[in-house]
């Protein structure tokens, strides 16, 4: 009796030091750098909202190879494209199994109807879950273009789905690996509508991804465990828990502490200290992104293309690379970043050399240019510092004697102003890849269409918007040899200066194995293991 | 007294009007759109603009839109997160226990060490524990509360492990909250270890928010004090020949403490304020992240609502404080 007793307080005593729980069940902490603002991913741009929603819960019918930004099946088996390019046949996976949980137990397995269904509520004003939560805007699908793209979405028969555009689009078949693709249950969306609770689509998600939701306590926690029926076998770990940890340093001690396994978003100037930790590996990836400073290609001299040439043979990238990155980044040479496919290695940088600048610019008979140069009010990967580095240029530029003047904007107002066509000056901005397409870099952000809004050089080149728009289309290695093309256009007419492209660090701690960077930036747990 | 007690809640009404108009017109002076922020750097087209806008009423004359606004407050509609979708009041009060529980056990902290402290300064004027007590104080009242944080995570969880580094509770335990107080609920969970878990957790933040309180209330009564100390009727309690314990605990510290209540009640203030630091660095799931959150993302009707609600909570808090000093000091109720 007495040793029972003993037994019971020592097994108490095990548990309250929390070593039981890792006995039985594997549990994989990861200390999330902010809150999610809902389950629902087509609602929303944010990466931490998709990494708390559609990484773990839900798969799209594609999905992005681990590590790469080939495309390959997940929800469908396999795909065909008409010869016209217009038609769009997706055979599904049979037997794929929704998430079965307290609040919901599904019936059947996955059909075309739950695909129909998601992009439905997406695109359909009529469908009942258009306007489900107050101000459900689609912003991802708008911002795609898809209302335009998608013609019709038709059930062909139980297991297949085809999808007509309006035109052809090659980079098609990536966005539907986008986390705004998920793949919905019309089971689950259908028996909410009936109890007249959609808005809990946003809150209980139900979907087909390798772990399933089981609760969240606002900005505190989030818990989910492993999907036992997941079609690709479940997952090493039990549990999977995003303990919201805003504060970067803070994460940095909790990793270090062993209160998480995984963190994202060091602080650069921590990273050296984070490798020489114990227990502690840092991988890291360049980041799919672009930082640059855009000139107003439409306002004189920055039309000249022999002058912006000029201008960024004056920026001396390393001292920016040095200075605002502290080290996590990597000096740019072309608008795509290097783990894009078609990024073309073989194009020479600019070199840095204010005298040679200096001399392009009085051939150009330019002098005493006054210019200003638009630094943004907020952090981005693609640029941590942004008044910082407009200093930098700043400085840079006044040795080849141009005066910068500096200016910035609240966010909202920046975006919207840099879009003007008669804006002064140039812009430093930047942008993260979407779908990994050479495409949503190349044609969103230097096609003649974007000029007036996303294109903030106001740049139109014919050649190169040519090559652009011809890549829409075709096998990738066409494409891939078109956009080459591009890339050397762009260099030749340098619309901007291109910067850096921000180098991404992951630490975690050495027993975890499995994790895959993400070239396209979201955090995915699926095969990841903790070794005993 | 009941007269003095309704009078100060009349005086509530005018001022909970001005409070939502001042909220209201806030957010709305800040530059920055919070439609333009949901699109990002992707933008969007002018009509797109114009629909969302209609969507959430912002394109109705201000005079309009506060008028809505006001009328779903006395219905109790605080409106809904343009962010996460969910209604204001509702994550207000999935948030608000866990500032609760931190600000009482801050303020609890501050009072208990607070008080004693400026009581023995006071008594012992200018020897060295004065001098001590007086300095910290003032190195307390100046704390950068951010480096403060960090700086005791890095000693105390970091280098030594004593404490957690950060969260309510282990991540091991796991129940659905009841009252939203971790202490209470990991009590009702019954699960051994977790209220010593939640007690571990809570120890590094409550010294953290307590210590400008602390420092304040310390010098408060000192000060007070010092003064009660000189009267009349404190020296009469001495030649009388009562025991300096029963002087200064009956006599001068009573009447020192009028001061000082008001001084605590006005750190209910500075506990919210400081909540909004001490929960970032702590990763503490309260209202003042949640608050400084929604105003970076223009969540208007969260930072127009969270506003509002804190400010009814300081109001409510001072018309007690102020209550509480009628029952002590009967020459206020005049």
């Amino acid at each position: 009796m007495t040793k029972r007793i003993v037994k019971t307080l020592l097994a108490a005593t095990v548990l309250s030091m929390g070593f039981a729980a890792a006995a039985n069940a594997k549990t994989l902490v990861y200390c999330s750098e902010g809150s999610p603002e809902g389950f629902d991913p087509a609602l929303y741009t944010a990466g931490t909202t998709f990494d708390a929603s559609s990484k773990p819960i839900y798969s799209g019918l594609v999905q992005f190879e681990p590590g790469t930004t080939n495309v390959v099946p997940d929800l469908a088996e396999s795909w065909e494209v008409s010869d016209d390019g217009l038609e769009y046949t997706f055979k599904l996976r049979p037997g794929v199994k929704f998430h079965s949980t307290d609040y919901f137990t599904p019936t059947r397995d996955l059909n075309a109807d739950d695909v129909i269904f998601s992009f439905e509520r997406q695109m359909d004003s009529e469908n009942a879950y258009n306007a489900y939560v107050e101000g459900a805007s689609w912003e991802y699908f708008n911002g795609m273009s898809m209302p335009d793209l998608i013609e019709s979405i038709e059930k062909v028969d139980d297991m297949t789905v085809k999808f007509v555009l309006s035109r052809p689009e090659a980079p098609f078949v990536a966005n539907l690996g986008m986390d705004f693709a998920s793949i919905f249950s019309k089971e689950y969306a259908d028996q909410l509508a009936e109890a007249g609770n959609e808005s809990d689509l946003n809150q209980k998600p139900i979907g087909t991804g390798p772990f399933q939701f089981v609760a969240y306590q606002p900005d505190a926690v989030i818990r989910y465990k492993a999907h036992p029926d997941y079609y690709a076998g479940k997952q090493a770990i039990d549990d999977l828990v995003f303990a919201i940890t805003t504060d970067a340093s803070v994460r940095q001690q909790k990793l270090m502490a062993g209160e998480c396994h995984v963190m994202p978003y060091p602080n650069p100037a921590d990273v050296e200290s984070l490798k020489s930790a114990d227990g502690v590996e840092v991988m890291q990836q360049e980041g799919l992104n672009v930082g640059y400073l855009a000139y107003n290609t439409q306002q004189a001299p920055f039309d000249k293309p022999e002058v912006r040439k000029a201008l960024n043979m004056a920026i001396n990238k390393q001292a920016i690379l040095d200075a605002v990155f502290q080290g996590a980044g990597q000096a740019a040479k072309n608008p795509i970043p290097p783990t894009m496919w078609s990024y073309d290695d073989t194009i020479e940088d600019d070199p840095y050399d204010p005298e040679a600048a200096k001399k392009m610019l009085e051939e150009a008979g330019v002098s005493d240019l006054s210019m200003k140069v638009w630094a943004m009010p907020v952090q981005r990967p693609y640029n941590p510092n942004a008044r910082r580095m407009a200093e930098l240029i700043q400085e840079d530029f006044a040795k080849i004697g141009v005066d910068v003047e500096i200016v910035s904007y609240e966010w909202g107002e920046y975006l919207e102003r840099s879009k003007a066509t008669d804006r002064d000056g140039a812009v430093l901005l930047g942008w993260t890849g979407d779908n990994g397409d050479p495409d949503n870099f190349l044609a969103v952000l230097l096609g003649c269409d974007a000029v007036g809004g996303s294109n903030r050089a106001q740049w139109c080149n014919d050649e190169f918007n040519d090559l652009v728009m011809k890549a829409k289309s075709g096998e990738q290695e066409e494409r891939a040899a078109l956009y080459k093309q591009a890339q050397e256009v762009f260099k030749r007419e340098a619309p901007w200066a291109t910067i850096a492209h921000s180098v991404v660090f992951m630490p975690m701690r050495d027993n975890v194995e499995g994790y895959v960077m993400d070239p396209l930036g979201g955090h995915n747990f699926e095969g990841v293991d903790i070794a005993e | 007294m009941l007269r003095f007690f309704l009078y100060r809640v009349a005086l509530l009404i005018p001022t909970f009007i001005g409070v939502s108009i001042v909220a209201f017109a806030f957010i709305r002076l800040l530059p920055g759109d919070p439609i333009m922020l949901l699109a990002g750097e992707r933008g969007m087209s002018a009509e797109r603009y114009q629909e969302l806008q209609a969507v959430y009423g912002f394109d109705r004359p201000y005079l309009v839109q506060y008028f809505d606004y006001a009328w779903g407050i006395l219905q109790g509609d605080f409106g809904q997160s343009i962010v996460t979708k969910r209604p204001v009041l509702e994550e207000f009060f999935t948030l608000f226990p866990a500032t609760i529980e931190l600000s009482l056990c801050a303020i609890i902290l501050a009072v208990g060490i607070g008080i004693p402290a400026g009581v023995l300064a006071a008594v012992k004027r200018g020897s060295w524990l004065d001098q001590t007590i007086m300095g910290a104080a003032l190195t307390g009242y100046s704390m950068p509360i951010f480096w403060w944080g960090l700086l005791l995570i890095i000693f105390f969880s970091g280098t030594l492990g004593w404490t957690p580094v950060s969260g309510r509770i282990s991540l091991l335990y796991y129940f659905e909250p009841v009252t939203g107080f971790m202490l209470i609920d990991s009590l009702l969970s019954g699960q051994a270890g977790a209220f010593k878990s939640a007690v571990s957790h809570l120890i590094l933040p409550t010294v953290v928010l307590a210590t400008i309180p602390l420092a304040v209330i310390a010098r408060q009564t000192r000060s007070a004090m010092l003064e009660v100390l000189g009267e009349d009727y404190v020296r009469t309690a001495r030649s009388k020949g009562l025991a300096p314990r029963r002087v200064i605990g009956l006599h001068a510290l009573r009447n020192a403490l009028i001061p000082v209540v008001t001084t605590i009640g006005l750190q209910v203030g500075v506990l919210l304020a400081g909540a909004i630091l001490t929960e970032t660095i702590f990763s503490w799931p309260g209202i003042g992240k949640w608050m400084v959150d929604s105003v970076f993302k223009r969540d208007y009707a969260v930072v127009q609502g969270g506003l509002l609600l804190i400010a009814s909570l300081i109001m409510i808090v001072n018309l007690l404080v102020d209550v509480l000093y009628g029952l002590i000091n009967p020459r206020i109720r005049k």
